[in-house]
Formats: C-alpha cells, structure tokens, sequence
C-alpha cells in the first residue's frame, strides 16, 4: 500500500464530495418514520399488515442482495422462508425451545438449505441456480407436507409460541410490530453494511463481470455461495419472525408461486436499489389485501404490473426518479 | 508483500502445450521472464499468443507442461488464486465493471488487500470503516496518477475506450502485483493514446514493475522491450532483444508483407 500512496504524493483533493446524510442517517430516518406506523394506522388489522409488510421486506431484501446486486436468480426463497419457519416453529412446539433460540436456528437451518444446493448448482456457469432452486422449492414443500409428525403436514403447524420479552408475551399484532420493526432495521441495516465493504464490491463485481473479479484474486464460486446462504439466512429469519408472531404456519405459504411472487417484487420494487424491497414489500402486502374480491385476478395483475414497470423503468419503481432524471437531461440537451 | 523481490526468473515456462481439438495451438513452449524486465510476445495472427496468455492468466488450462512463478508451480491454480500470488493483468477486449464508478472498479482491484469479512462487514466493525476510507484514498491516488480523477464518480461504462483501457490498468495495478500481464494494452488505442500507453508502461518498469506482454504495435514492442519472443504457429522462431529479433531471417519470413518489423 504505501508503495502506491508513496508515488502519487499527498492526496488533497482526493476525496469524493458527498451530499446529503450518511447512509446511516437515512436508513435511522426512514425507520423512525416507520415507527410511527401503530399510532396511525386505524386499528389491529392494519398493524397486522404492517407486521407483514416488514416481513416480506425482509424476504425481498435478501433477495434483492441475492439477485439485484449478486446477480443470481433463486427460485427457493420462499422455500427458504419455510425452512426457518419450520425450524423455529418446531424447536418451539415439539422441543419446546423459546423462539428467541429459534430464531437463529432458522437462519442457520435455511442457510444450510441453501449451502446444500448452491454447492453443486454454483459450480457451473450460468443460470443453473435458477433450474436447481426451483426443483429445490418443489421438494422442500414435499418435506413440509408429508413429515406431518414435525410439521403437521397439510393442516399446519398449530400452537407455536409468540416471541416474549422478559417473560411478556408479545401475542398480539402491536405487540409484535417493535420486534418485525427492529428486526427489519437490522437486517437492512446489515445488508447496506455489507454492501459498503470489501465483500459487497466483490459480490457486485462477479456479478457485472465475473472473468474481470477473478483476474482480481476474487473467488467468484466462493462468493456467489456465500450470498447466496446468507440471502437464505436472512430469508430464515423472516421465517422465525413469520411462525412466531402468526403462531401458525401451513406449506403452501412457501410454495414455488410465493418463490415467484418475490422475484417479481424485487424487481417491480428495483433489483439492484437499497430502497426498492420496501416499495416491493408495500405492493406484495397491500395488492392481496385490495384484490380480495378478485383472488384469480391476483397473478395476472402482478404480471401485468410487472411488465408494465419494467418495460417503462427498467429499473424498478425505485428507478423512476433516475429515469425521470435522465429524461429531463435529454430533452434540454 | 512480504516476500523480497527474486534476483532470477519470476516466470518459467516449460514445454508449455495446448491443443484444441486437433489443433496445436502452443507447441512445447519454453522461456522465461526476468525479474524487472518487460518481456514481449509477439507474432502473426494465430501465432498461439492468446492462448498462451491466457495459460498463464490461468484461463485456458495447457495440455502439457508446467508453468511456474518465483519458483512455484501455477498452471492448475485458478485465476484467482493466481492473483493471490501476485500476477495481475488486462484484457484485450476489456473487463470492466461498467455499471460500477470509476472508483469503484479500483477499489475492487484493492480487494486482496482488504481483511474484512463477510461477518465483520456486516456488523461494520469500526476497522472495516477504516479499510474502506484507505482503500477509496489509494485507489483515488491511482486515478489521479493516471489522470481519471474527475471520472472517479462516473460509472465506468460510460467512459471513452482509451480510458477503460487505462482504468483496466489502474485497476490491476491497484493490487500491487509482481508481474503484470498486458493482453495487446495499445490495440484499438490511436497513435498518440499508444505512445502515452507505452510511456506509463515503461514507467511502472523504471518503478520495478516486471512486466510480459502480448502486442500486436510492433512500434510499442520493439521500443519497450528488453526482450522478445517471437512465436509462429505455436512454436518459437526467436527471442532476444529489439535489435536481434529484427535481423532474424525467420522473423523476416513470418512477417513477409507486413509492414510492421520496420516500424
């Protein structure tokens, strides 16, 4: 290092100018903001949905890091999802565990799900973790279904324990909302120190141009494997958090058209931006809810939407103002 | 870092083989590459010079034979692993993180300097704030030593060609190899971007920089180097320095019709 440094001379106007609030800061600000949620929303229902919201954040964010910035495609993640539920929710009512050792247990557990098939399908070239996922989902909910001594099977898995705080059960839908709150900030929080690292440059350089990141000493298998288990993990944990604040979990909520669903998310929010898994979280919890009536309508809605914000913003609907901005420059150009 | 610079060979190459399908691309290759010197291959199209190249960048696995750098076997390491060791390089047909800055691109070329872990960065330890801050102030002093300072913000794809070529050299540099492998550095580039090219190259050498490359600018190669191999049809027809390698007959007759020995 201080052979480079040596050469060029001091460095006095070598720092980039940077605007506006740290990193930090905005992520801190947009979660006070949050915070506020339970004391506006109208009523348990509402607070319900945000707990939800805050769930599938953290399902879309970690496949946002998985696929928007690693650049592979994992059709499991709901699967994964499942498989920190499952566990969480098995250590509780079968083992008796308290959900908060669950809770870790369903990362490692899902993280292990994912190191098990990523192994072999990050080995070749190309997309194989997208064919390999989806085969792994299919049978993952073979598991949840038909291991009905551990999981219930196609009933359910009934009485697991909400989560409780010096032995204050947190066992209604306002009660939770602190717990998916803090969780969420955290695991946001960990993506975007991640990606202000070493490790997060290395994971978007293979993606971008994998011969160029290995001609740079960056292991590329190694890397694609270690985001892909730690997308999974973080889909676990969204697990844990799910069984223990519905106390209840049922296989076809981590089925293959969930897996889908959040891909979609991902994108329509915008693969590849910080923000962008909130906005795909608020459309993934609020369309349902709006298009009740129309249940079969649902998918081809999300379809349409999706094709509709990605043809438009290819970027997502976290791209928009960038696009936008781009248009503006254009024109008076 | 640690290891002193050797005195001797940093590169041996011997009875290096590849054939594709049939065809002998490099034929029972043997030469070395010195310690602080800039070392050129050369020859006519489909001479094997990419594929020997790309043997030692360790993209192309050789058929036969052994590759060895500061006296260690290399030729079944990966590429990265063969960055690991020191050897740094570019590409004739650019690798760059287009979608990434300017700064970014080198700051990726820092990443074996780095010690933060997926854990430690996830937790942002205070020293992995401190790693980035050093490797954004070094790998901006590299921008700025080769002029690409006020792009440091700019993604890279949106950079001229000769530029990308020159941050493709930064980047590399940016891990402080042992050996630097240029893959045609002046192709594409017009007179004036060749020459400045070739300056810097023989800059980095004054500095020690020990350097092997593959280049079709016979102007570049024959004014640089301190040794040439000559290859044709996969074999050597020559080596030595500008001045023997010109007076060669068989070089003479491989170029017969080009232009460019007289250069």
């Amino acid at each position: 290092m201080a052979s480079i440094e040596a050469k060029t001379g001091p460095m006095t106007h070598s720092r980039l100018p940077r605007r506006g609030l740290s990193r930090h800061a905005r992520l801190a600000l947009v979660w006070l903001a949050l915070a506020a949620v339970p004391f506006v929303v109208p009523n348990a229902y509402w607070i319900s949905l945000a707990n939800l919201a805050l769930i599938n954040l953290v399902l879309i964010a970690s496949l946002n890091l998985l696929m928007g910035y690693g650049g592979q495609i994992s059709l499991a993640h709901a699967g994964f999802f499942g498989l920190g539920a499952y566990a969480s929710g098995i250590l509780n009512v079968r083992y008796g565990l308290p959900p908060w050792a669950g809770l870790p247990a369903a990362a490692v557990v899902a993280g292990l799900g994912a190191l098990l098939i990523g192994i072999p399908a990050l080995r070749l070239r190309g997309h194989y973790l997208a064919m390999a996922t989806l085969g792994w989902n299919a049978i993952l909910v073979v598991f949840f279904t038909q291991l009905v001594g551990l999981t219930g099977g196609p009933n359910g898995l009934l009485g697991v324990a909400p989560f409780s705080i010096f032995g204050h059960a947190l066992d209604t839908e306002a009660k939770a909302f602190p717990l998916a709150w803090a969780v969420a900030f955290l695991v946001m929080l960990a993506i975007s120190n991640l990606l202000a690292s070493r490790i997060g440059r290395s994971i978007r350089a293979v993606a971008t141009n994998e011969l160029g990141a290995q001609s740079l000493g960056i292991d590329s298998f190694r890397t694609k494997l270690a985001v892909f288990v730690l997308s999974a993990g973080m889909a676990g944990i969204a697990g844990s958090l799910y069984v223990h604040i519905n106390q209840y979990a049922s296989p076809e909520t981590f089925g293959i058209a969930p897996s889908i669903m959040l891909l979609v998310m991902v994108a329509i929010g915008g693969a590849g931006t910080f923000y962008g898994p909130m906005l795909g979280a608020l459309i993934y919890t609020a369309v349902p809810q709006i298009l009740l009536d129309y249940e079969d309508a649902e998918l081809m809605l999300f379809g349409l939407g999706l094709l509709v914000v990605l043809i438009l913003f290819p970027r997502g609907l976290a791209g928009i103002p960038a696009a936008l901005a781009g248009l503006v420059r254009r024109r008076r150009a | 870092m640690n290891t002193p610079r050797s005195t001797g060979d940093l590169l041996e190459v011997e009875g290096l083989t590849c054939r594709f399908a049939g065809v002998t691309a490099v034929d029972d290759l043997s030469f070395r590459v010195k310690a602080g010197e800039i070392k050129a291959v050369i020859g006519p199209n489909g001479a094997g010079k990419s594929t020997l190249f790309n043997m030692i960048a360790g993209v192309t696995r050789p058929t036969d034979g052994a590759i060895k750098f500061d006296g260690a076997r290399i030729d079944r390491l990966p590429t990265h692993a063969r960055a690991r060791r020191g050897i740094a390089r570019t590409f004739q047909n650019l690798q760059i993180f287009c979608e990434m800055s300017v700064l970014e691109n080198v700051m990726v070329g820092r990443h074996l300097r780095g010690r933060a872990t997926t854990l430690s960065a996830l937790l942002h330890i205070p020293s992995v704030g401190a790693e980035e801050r050093a490797m954004e102030a070094t790998a901006m002093a590299l921008l700025e030593r080769f002029g690409l300072a006020a792009k440091a913000g700019l993604p890279a794809g949106s950079l001229a060609f000769g530029q990308m070529k020159v941050l493709e050299l930064a980047r590399a540099l940016a891990c402080e190899p042992r050996l630097l492998l240029l893959d045609e550095p002046a192709a594409g580039l017009p007179h004036a971007e060749a020459d400045k090219m070739a300056e810097t190259i023989r800059d980095l050498n004054r500095d020690g920089m020990t350097v092997l490359l593959v280049e079709h600018n016979m102007r570049m190669v024959m004014s640089l180097s301190h040794d040439i191999l000559v290859l044709n049809n996969g074999r050597r027809i020559a080596e030595g320095t500008a001045e023997e390698v010109r007076r060669h007959p068989e070089v003479l007759s491989a170029y017969l019709g080009e232009e460019a020995v007289d250069a």
